[in-house]
């Protein structure tokens, strides 16, 4: 069963959050949702998940328990242990011989030796970790993960990606929207929001294809509206250059979708 | 702050009420006693007392007993029962009220007896404890619930309940039940306290304490969640605690009488649950008030119970309900 929205519009008084966006949720599948500060992100995964907000458009969902959200709050009791977290977690949702499965999440995100500890005391990493163990304990068919690697430090970042991908092989479809275009880079599908609109969608090489113009490198920063740093050098977009597809990346081609559309607001 | 009109509210407004209720609500002077005259020399006696004893009930038939029973049911806060051995009867859980008609005893029928019912010594303690029980369970009712609330808002805990199974009225009793529990267990402990530490009497129905208590938790549970429901951060909720409290601490006749406030205000109190919770309280713990006396206070409060718990529940219940059935589909 494919989840997803299609022509999914949602605002928030005169503000548009979301405008006729369609995505596509299959299972097995890792889909990124990238974007700038404000583009909606939080608000498509909201709906994805299933938390009741006024929209139009249409919605395609698992019932009612069988999708795992974590927010990009965290979703967290600061005065519940790790333990107490899971057991909750399996009240709630009603299951039944899940604790081998909560000690297997729990030794996967080297939460295990620290069972008894309040969530408050753990590390940001530990507790984004927690979070993803509470949303893959019911087995869910959409998994839902709002900015769960934000803040995290490197190892842990590859500790949640085992997880999101052994979640995707075990068969969710899962969503998972992030800051970090290197991470993007790894899901099957990557869908770019800038103002609540859909600027690309596709597998990161497709989107990295379609990039109009051409990104160089250089040690100098060019025109100010059309270049970037990135580590030491910087980056500018000539938007009648030519490049070869294979040299461009992800985050070039996120960063000159945001320019363009920018350019066709003003 | 042009945008966050919450705190310039909160800084402007609040000031102007405090100043229009200490300028109209707070004051100790009573001008309108309301007075029962019986007795055979009633019509003589009512013609000659003090403007401030407002007449509420002349009847020359009236009797000693009669007199105690309109205190008793918060007829009238003053008595006076006319004939060979006159008697003035005052209800003792009115302070102000009762040391002004003991002042303007020049008014009063020659040879008059004066009795202080159900507060004798006119005690300060046993007047505000029973009120307190109210002012401490608003206090938890509105400022810890809320906050409480707004946190798990703020933590994206009930956002995650609403993708679980759990039905949205699981979720809200789960959430609810704990502070209810809570307050009514500080409910009991408050009033323990007040009748072993404080000595103040407790003469009424341990039943209709409790049906107060209990409905009137409702109401202050009720503007908790209300609170949370409108608030984005718990600087917010706080902010809007102290509104619903303040104008309960002044307008309830906690501490300023009702009847002495000027009618521009008195209003106000009389659509704050802490006003009638107070005089239940009064009622029950210092007059043995009955079931029939308390009808009005009770009657009120459980509309308001319905109407805050009832909009605070339907308001609560949007942050918690999952998708309606038609977008979801399997």
């Amino acid at each position: 069963m494919t989840w997803g929205a299609r022509d999914l519009t949602i605002t928030y008084g005169e503000d548009t959050a979301l405008r006729a966006v369609s995505v596509e949720c299959l299972p097995g599948e890792i889909l990124a949702v990238v974007g700038g500060d404000g583009a909606g992100k939080s608000t498509l995964l909201r709906a994805l998940a299933g938390i009741g907000i006024p929209h139009q458009g249409t919605l395609t969902l698992p019932d009612q328990g069988l999708t795992g959200y974590v927010p990009s709050e965290g979703g967290i009791y600061r005065d519940l242990t790790i333990d107490e977290h899971l057991d909750f977690v399996s009240t709630a949702y009603g299951l039944t011989d899940w604790q081998a499965r909560a000690d297997d999440l729990l030794t996967r995100t080297d939460l295990a030796a620290f069972g008894d500890r309040l969530a408050g005391k753990l590390s940001g990493g530990q507790r984004r970790k927690l979070g993803a163990a509470m949303a893959l304990l019911p087995r869910p068919e959409l998994l839902v993960l709002d900015e769960v690697t934000t803040g995290v430090d490197p190892v842990s970042r590859m500790g949640l990606w085992r997880l999101i991908a052994g979640a995707a092989a075990e068969g969710a479809a899962v969503v998972f929207a992030t800051s970090y275009l290197d991470e993007a880079e790894r899901a099957g599908t990557v869908l770019l929001l800038h103002e609540g609109r859909v600027l690309a969608a596709g597998s990161p090489a497709d989107v990295a294809s379609a990039m109009p113009g051409a990104v160089t490198e250089s040690d100098q920063p060019g025109s100010p509206e059309r270049s970037w740093r990135r580590g030491r050098r910087w980056r500018a977009w000539d938007p009648k250059g030519i490049q070869s597809r294979e040299k461009v990346s992800l985050e070039d081609a996120a960063i000159v979708a945001e320019l363009v559309a920018a350019g066709e607001e003003t | 702050m042009r945008r966050d009109r919450r705190t310039v509210a909160l800084m402007v407004g609040l000031p102007l009420m405090m100043l229009i209720i200490f300028g109209y609500a707070a004051r100790f002077d009573v001008t309108e006693i309301e007075t029962a005259v019986l007795g055979p020399g009633a019509d003589i006696a009512a013609a000659q007392l003090d403007e401030a004893f407002t007449i509420v009930k002349q009847d020359p038939a009236g009797t000693d007993a009669d007199a105690r029973r309109l205190l008793a049911d918060s007829e009238a806060a003053v008595a006076i029962v006319t004939g060979a051995d006159p008697k003035l009867y005052v209800d003792g859980t009115e302070l102000f009220i009762a040391q002004s008609a003991l002042r303007r005893g020049d008014s009063l029928p020659a040879g008059v007896e004066g009795e202080i019912l159900f507060n004798p010594e006119l005690s300060t303690a046993a007047v505000m404890v029973p009120s307190l029980i109210g002012l401490i369970l608003l206090f938890i009712g509105t400022v810890i619930t809320s906050l409480g609330v707004v946190r798990e808002r703020e933590q994206g805990t009930l956002e995650q309940l609403a993708v679980t199974p759990l039905r949205p009225i699981d979720v809200i009793v789960g959430k609810i039940a704990p502070y209810f529990a809570v307050a009514l267990i500080d409910m009991i402990i408050i009033t323990l306290a007040g009748i072993l530490i404080f000595n103040v009497p407790f003469r009424g129905s341990l039943f209709l304490f409790a049906v107060f208590g209990f409905i009137y938790l409702f109401v202050v549970l009720g503007f908790g969640v209300l609170i949370s429901t409108v608030s984005r951060s718990q600087g917010e909720a706080i902010q809007l605690a102290i509104m619903v409290l303040l104008p309960q601490v002044m307008l309830s006749g906690m501490i300023f009488p009702l009847k002495s406030m000027a009618a521009g205000v008195r209003w106000i109190g009389y659509l704050l649950p802490l006003t009638y919770f107070v005089q239940a309280m009064r009622g029950i713990f210092l007059k043995a008030s009955s079931f029939a006396a308390l009808l009005t206070p009770l009657i009120v409060l459980t509309v308001m119970a319905v109407a805050v718990f009832g909009l605070a529940v339907w308001r609560f219940r949007r942050d918690v309900a999952p998708q309606t059935a038609e977008a979801v589909g399997s």
